[in-house]
């Protein structure tokens, strides 16, 4: 954190001043080592190991805090009898070794469905989608079936009943033991129990511990599991919803949240609504059935859907043609970036806008990366400097080895200078969901536009070509509401005008104050429910800047935060079931019995007037079926899910399995990798098989302070190139020993994929690790070089094959595999000659770039 | 004090305590307060923001654009600047120390290692930081730690950084040897190169006791750290200490600076960090004490610091009373006459 | 300026007559040296915004004078980052006023072994007219099952995380009328 995000970081040491433990747990020895209290070295990739490790410490020693466990959490529930725990083998039930994916109907509750508030809901094959209905009673009972009552599952709130939550967790990590995670994650066993000792005695009534992590916890096969697996400690300690409390994600983007929320991603629509599966007669209704759970605050997934149907195609979106739902397109699987770039590489797909993202180094594989840019028809690079995917049909690495020639890259090539973030305004939602608004400080120079002018006369241009087509596919074309008010001489859009339109207007044109006054009649509009609030009187609230010495210490009048300016997620949780503060001390939201409302520090995350003791009656859905200690309200059930019945594409709970390239086997299942991960098999993404003792050694990716992701905006800067003006690796004096690496000098590093050079940093603060009987060596290796601009060096990415999480197809790029020896990488046609003969010496199947 | 007087030792102008340089350097009495830096490396993270937001008001040259070896790493750890000069007023050093397991605690200000064990809940909000909520070498069981381990990889870690900077000295060389008044100790206290006046000569260079000043090849003339020099007059802090992001750098009065170190290494001292210390602090040492001064965790050595400077003018005014007095021998009195004669 | 004013200026005059006889302070202070200001008291303008780097989100406060940014400051009201920013929000202004920056739009076209120029609006009817051909030969209107598609994977977009919300969603928006649905994000990275 202090190394990614210093600025952040003041409060960690501010809370350290006050007594705080800090405790580093990382692979790598950071600037956050430096000033922690205790830095734990692991083994990249042993993150659940470590995690379950936690988890059984908790179950075993029943540190779990109680009350809260009882109160918010899944905990009593009965899992179903045909649930069969992953155990010795490593697998769950419901695995089809054939299509390497999970059918995971059979991990549901006793008695009930309980529907997933994200992740896997719908399901795109017809055939999980049948099984998947047939289990749910709303659909079987008739379309939109009003009657539809949930029904609870079973339960033991002894938490005595194998089958219930709580048996089934604690027998699932049972073999996480202290000597288990030691041997896996190389840490001393004593290590882990002070870890162990010190989350749990700092969490409880009186104190609460807190979770940062970073992409070093996405970028896995099991990422999504690595979050799960947080969640359910912080769950079972009592730490959510809480003061203090929370597993905090630090993006590392101005508005990285911003682009899940209002999404740039296939798989989603703005506020977390899936996006449509391809379906035989699939209707809005149908779609909602399949997708919304019924109750809980998804239950009004209608209304959030219509309203952003109403805000994009307006009157042409009636109650007759489905608010238009039709002209939303449909998905029949993974489109996620990499499947992009697959099919870029195979010719399937034809144009591409980079905008403001430097793939060429950025991402993994760089060579996947390149291939695909100079396999398309034209490419559209907006940006400030001239990055590396601008020009690599010019200075590439493939240019260089003779793979691509220039004169043969059929691409044509638009780069589009852009704006920078003081020549527009607009609003970035940082990491704790926070949007503020930046007022607009000076004009961009020359041909230097905004993304929100570039795609608005994109739009309208495409639109003015279109205009009278009598195809059906144009409508929602020109249907669209696209009619923003322009000012200056570039007719640049108005952001406000579009903030406005995100947060939602009534039927007579009032902006909404809140999603809960989205209707479902398309009477409301509005381009993303979460956001809606933000615009709340007609007052842009993310423009306001009441400065922090003059607010509270939780600073509402700072920006604003979705949803409805709430600070803390889930506070309901912050009171004990009765709505009384857990202590005085960590006192938040609570129950005002005077006023018969919650209050507290914060925006109450809960209806503001229902009582803890409300208990909802027999068919009562959407939040209405959420009783007065259901503080999860997004959930189904109103319940922390410590089990996760549904949404999941790998298992209903966490489990170890090895990095895909791993030196080890899997010591806790014999189940050695994820068995549902997502792998594109190809000649340009060869990958190095597990436990090769051609690539040895593990290799690490991350960030230096000094430098911003793929340096598109550091490495051009003087300023900052000359505080790390070089690509390095960082190894342990042990490795340099055991491979003749000399401080300074140069190393090779090789990968089935291709070989790059970096100088050599010799460090203690790298460490061997010991996994059973061997040895591991682990290189760090900072990602954000390129041959372009002032500080210039090979791009680690390109070490990285492409192997990825099922649920959120993200690449495994924080660990993997690779040989290092001394000395500069060959040039030209010998590179690719000396990557394949290691591939060969590992019996690797030959690369190449079809 | 006069010319004379100082030439004959009357007063300690160049060395020694001296409570306020700046009166003694001619401002009137009502000129403001002496100011400082106290650069606390018990809690700087090395993040180099000083470094960039230093030359970025400064408008000081990269090193690409004043060095021959552009963009090459140094090998000093995270360390590529290397040292103070002419185009570095910041310079955040990086100490990678090895220690036998067990001889040092992992973070370098280790709050919650020594006092409270860990079952007693405390107030965190309120409790004086006395230590840590969690005491993790209780923790630790006394056999093997590390158990896993082999002995090779039972070496502790410590990663010191600290933010350097010119120390504005109650006696400043610089100041003292500079034969065009391009330096001159401003109303603050501070040591300010005047890049108008300054010639270049580089007779500064040689006399700063912590190597801080040098002559920039691209225009000759001899820069350093101005403690930002125009911001003060304006109420603004200098540009390192505001971007600080974990207030390693404090600026302010430097009275009040030397109280909150002196109450910072107490309660260091009574965390069992027995290691820090304070250096530049005190007013007896040989320059005077320093108008930046720094906790450090380590001998300054360690640092790259001088273990005791001393002011490179310290012996002038004897060396010139009895350069002087052979004048005077001599019957050269016109010199000195010339000089008296200016009194009022 | 009179011969006494003139007299004042020079150093060894002041240093001679005043309280600083070994010209060390008040007496060799220039003029220059003393009308010395802080650059951001010049601007016309200071306008308030957010450090482009990471998801902190720290404040920053543009200082402008005749439509260029003189200085990036932190913001000491944001009670995120109380005024501070690391060595990367403090280099943003080197960030904007970059004398690399490219302000131009280039092209290259196919095969070609150059970048050329290109007008802004040229270039934008150009890339319309591409969306559109490439949109029309991606475009699946049923699957083999005959599930209704409605969409086209004639090109896709991959945005960075720098963008503002706004622009995400005229990005989404437009692309979802255009039946595209490879929209993706640094955020899967």
């Amino acid at each position: 954190m202090a190394e990614a995000h210093p600025v952040g970081f003041q409060w960690v040491m501010e809370a350290k001043a006050r007594g705080a433990t800090v405790i580093h747990v990382d692979p790598r020895f950071t600037r956050t080592s430096a000033v922690a209290d205790l830095h734990v070295p692991f083994r990249a990739g042993a993150d659940i190991a470590f995690l379950g490790g936690l988890i059984n410490y908790v179950l075993t020693e029943g540190k779990d805090f109680r009350e809260y466990v009882t109160a918010f959490t899944n905990a009593a529930e009965l899992v179903g009898e045909d649930f069969a725990d992953a155990d010795v083998e490593g697998v769950f039930s419901g695995y089809n070794a054939e299509t390497g994916r999970y059918d995971p109907i059979s991990w549901q509750m006793d008695g009930a469905y309980e529907a997933p508030a994200a992740g896997q809901r719908d399901h795109w094959e017809p055939e999980l989608r049948e099984e998947h209905a047939a289990f749910t009673s709303d659909t079987a009972g008739g379309v939109g079936d009003q009657a539809y009552a949930p029904s609870d599952p079973e339960r033991d709130d002894t938490l005595q009943h194998p089958r219930c939550v709580y048996q089934v967790l604690k027998r699932h990590y049972a073999r996480y033991t202290p000597e288990a995670v030691s041997r896996v994650c190389g840490m001393g066993v004593e290590q882990f129990l002070a870890v162990a000792r010190a989350i749990t005695e700092n969490s409880g009534r009186e104190r609460t511990t807190a979770w940062v992590y970073s992409v070093g916890w996405t970028h896995h096969t099991v990422g999504a599991q690595y979050i799960r697996a947080a969640s359910i400690l912080q769950t079972l300690l009592g730490n959510m919803g809480r003061p203090g409390g929370g597993i905090l994600a630090l993006r590392g983007h101005a508005s990285i949240q911003g682009s899940t929320d209002i999404p740039t991603l296939y798989d989603l629509l703005p506020g977390y609504i899936p996006m449509p599966n391809a379906h035989l007669h699939e209707d809005l209704q149908s779609f909602l059935d399949a997708d919304a759970a019924k109750t809980g605050f998804w239950g009004h997934m209608d209304a959030y859907l219509v309203s952003l149907l109403k805000a994009w195609w307006g009157d042409a979106a009636t109650p007759e043609n489905d608010f238009a739902f039709d002209y939303l397109p449909r998905l029949t699987g993974n489109h996620g970036t990499y499947g992009i770039v697959r099919d870029q590489i195979d010719r399937k797909t034809f144009g591409y806008f980079l905008v403001g993202e430097n793939p060429a180094v950025g991402h993994a594989n760089g060579k996947m990366q390149r291939l695909g840019m100079a396999n398309l028809d034209w490419l559209v690079v907006r940006d400030m400097q001239m990055i590396e995917s601008a020009s690599f049909w010019k200075d590439g690495p493939e240019i260089e080895t003779g793979e691509l020639r220039t004169e043969d890259i059929g691409t044509e090539v638009f780069f589009l200078p852009c704006a920078n973030h003081t020549e527009k305004s607009g609003t970035f939602t940082n990491t704790q969901r926070l949007l503020q608004w930046r007022r607009e400080a000076v004009h961009p120079p020359g041909d230097a536009r905004s993304e929100l002018h570039f795609y608005f006369h994109l739009g309208k241009k495409i639109r003015e070509k279109l205009a009278g087509s009598t195809d059906d596919r144009d409508r929602p074309l020109l249907d669209l509401t696209w009619d923003y008010p322009t000012f200056g001489v570039h007719e640049e859009p108005d952001p406000q005008s579009v903030l406005a339109e995100i947060n939602g207007f009534d039927a007579d044109g009032n902006h909404l104050a809140s999603y809960t006054q989205m209707k479902a009649d398309g009477t409301t509009s509005g381009g993303c429910w979460i956001y809606t609030g933000v615009f709340k009187d007609g007052v842009n609230q993310a423009d306001r800047r009441t400065p922090g010495a003059e607010q509270t210490w939780v600073a509402p009048e700072w920006g604003w935060a979705w949803p409805a300016n709430r600070r803390t997620l889930y506070n309901r949780a912050s009171a004990d079931a009765d709505g009384k503060p857990w202590s005085e001390r960590k006192a938040y939201v609570w129950w005002d019995e005077e006023s018969g409302s919650w209050t507290g520090h914060d925006i109450p995350d809960f209806e503001a007037t229902k009582a803890p003791s409300y208990r909802p009656p027999e068919g009562a859905t959407v939040e209405d079926a959420l009783s007065g200690t259901d503080a999860f309200i997004m959930q189904a059930n109103g319940k922390a899910w410590l089990y996760a019945p549904t949404g999941l594409a790998d298992g209903p709970m966490p489990t170890h399995y090895e990095p895909v390239e791993s030196p080890v086997a899997n010591l806790l299942h014999d189940q050695q990798d994820n068995p549902a991960r997502e792998d594109i098999d190809r000649a340009w993404n060869r990958l190095n098989p597990a436990m090769s003792e051609t690539y040895p050694y593990v290799f690490l990716t991350y960030r230096l302070t000094e430098h911003h992701t793929a340096g598109g905006m550091s490495r051009f800067l003087g300023y900052l190139s000359e505080l790390q003006p070089e690509f390095f690796c960082e190894v342990s004096p042990a490795l340099a020993r055991e491979r003749n690496l000399e401080h300074l000098g140069y190393a090779t590093l090789i990968s089935a994929r291709t070989a790059i050079e970096a100088r050599v940093l010799v460090t203690e603060r790298m460490k061997p690790l010991r996994i059973g009987d061997q040895r591991i060596h682990q290189i760090g290796l900072p990602y954000h070089w390129g041959s372009n601009g002032l500080s210039v060096g090979d791009p680690a990415n390109d070490l990285l094959g492409v192997v990825m999480d099922p649920n959120v197809h993200i690449q495994e790029s924080k660990v993997a595999t690779c040989d290092i020896q001394p000395g500069r990488r060959p040039r030209g046609p010998a590179l690719l000659e000396f990557v394949e003969s290691y591939r060969r010496k590992a019996g690797v199947e030959p690369g190449g770039i079809t | 004090m006069t010319l004379f007087d100082a030439f004959s030792g009357a007063a300690s102008s160049l060395s020694g305590p001296l409570p306020d340089p700046s009166a003694d350097a001619g401002w009137s009495a009502e000129h403001p307060k002496r100011v400082g830096f106290f650069t606390d490396t018990s809690v700087c993270i090395g993040c180099k923001a000083c470094e960039v937001a230093c030359k970025e008001w400064n408008l000081v040259p990269d090193d690409g654009t004043d060095a021959s070896d552009l963009y090459r790493l140094t090998g000093m750890s995270y360390d590529n600047t290397g040292d103070l000069g002419a185009s570095t007023w910041r310079h955040v050093a990086f100490i990678e120390d090895v220690r036998p397991h067990g001889t040092a605690t992992t973070g370098h200000m280790p709050s919650g290692l020594p006092a409270l064990g860990g079952s007693l809940p405390r107030d965190a909000a309120s409790a004086p930081p006395d230590g840590g909520t969690v005491d993790l070498l209780a923790l630790l069981p006394d056999t093997g730690a590390h158990g896993q381990q082999t002995p090779d990889d039972e070496r502790d870690v410590r990663w010191l950084m600290s933010s350097d900077v010119c120390k504005h000295c109650t006696h400043a060389g610089c100041l003292d040897v500079c034969p065009t008044g391009a330096l001159f100790r401003t109303e603050f206290g501070t040591v300010v190169v005047q890049d108008d006046i300054c010639n270049g000569c580089g007779y500064c260079v040689p006399s700063c006791p912590y190597g801080v000043i040098d002559v920039r090849e691209s225009d000759g003339g001899a820069h350093k750290c101005t403690l930002c020099y125009d911001r003060l007059g304006e109420g603004l802090e200098p540009a390192c200490a505001k971007a600080c992001p974990t207030n390693s750098i404090q600026f302010g009065d430097l009275d009040e600076l030397q109280a909150a170190a002196d109450a910072r290494l107490a309660e260091l001292h009574g965390r069992g960090v027995e290691e820090a210390r304070l250096y530049g602090r005190d007013p007896d040492d040989g320059v005077g004490g320093d108008g930046a001064f720094f906790l450090l965790l380590d001998e300054p050595e360690v640092y790259g610091l001088p273990p005791d400077p001393i002011v490179t003018t310290r012996d002038l005014p004897e060396m010139w009373r009895n350069a002087a007095l052979t004048a005077l021998g001599l019957g050269a009195a016109a010199v000195a006459a010339f000089f008296t004669g200016g009194r009022r | 300026m009179g011969v006494r004013t003139w007299l004042g200026e020079w150093p060894m005059f002041r240093q001679a007559t005043g309280s600083d006889p070994l010209g060390r302070g008040a007496a060799v202070q220039s003029p220059r040296t003393r009308a010395l200001e802080p650059r951001t008291r010049e601007a016309d303008e200071v306008v308030k915004s957010v450090c482009p780097y990471c998801a902190v989100g720290c404040g920053q406060n543009i200082y402008v004078r005749d439509g260029r940014v003189t200085q990036i400051e932190g913001d000491p009201d944001s009670p995120i980052s109380r005024g501070r920013l690391c060595p990367k929000g403090s280099a943003s202004t080197s960030l904007v006023t970059s004398p690399t920056r490219v302000t131009t739009v280039k092209y290259r076209r196919p095969y070609g072994t150059e970048w050329e120029d290109l007008d802004l609006d040229t270039a934008l009817d150009m890339i319309a007219d591409r969306v559109l051909d490439a949109r029309r030969r991606g475009w699946q209107d049923t699957d083999d099952q005959g599930r209704v598609l409605r969409r086209t994977l004639g090109f896709s977009s991959l945005g960075g995380a720098t963008l503002d919300n706004e622009e995400n969603y005229l990005i989404k928006k437009l692309f979802m009328a255009l039946g595209a649905i490879q929209v993706e994000n640094q955020a899967r990275i």
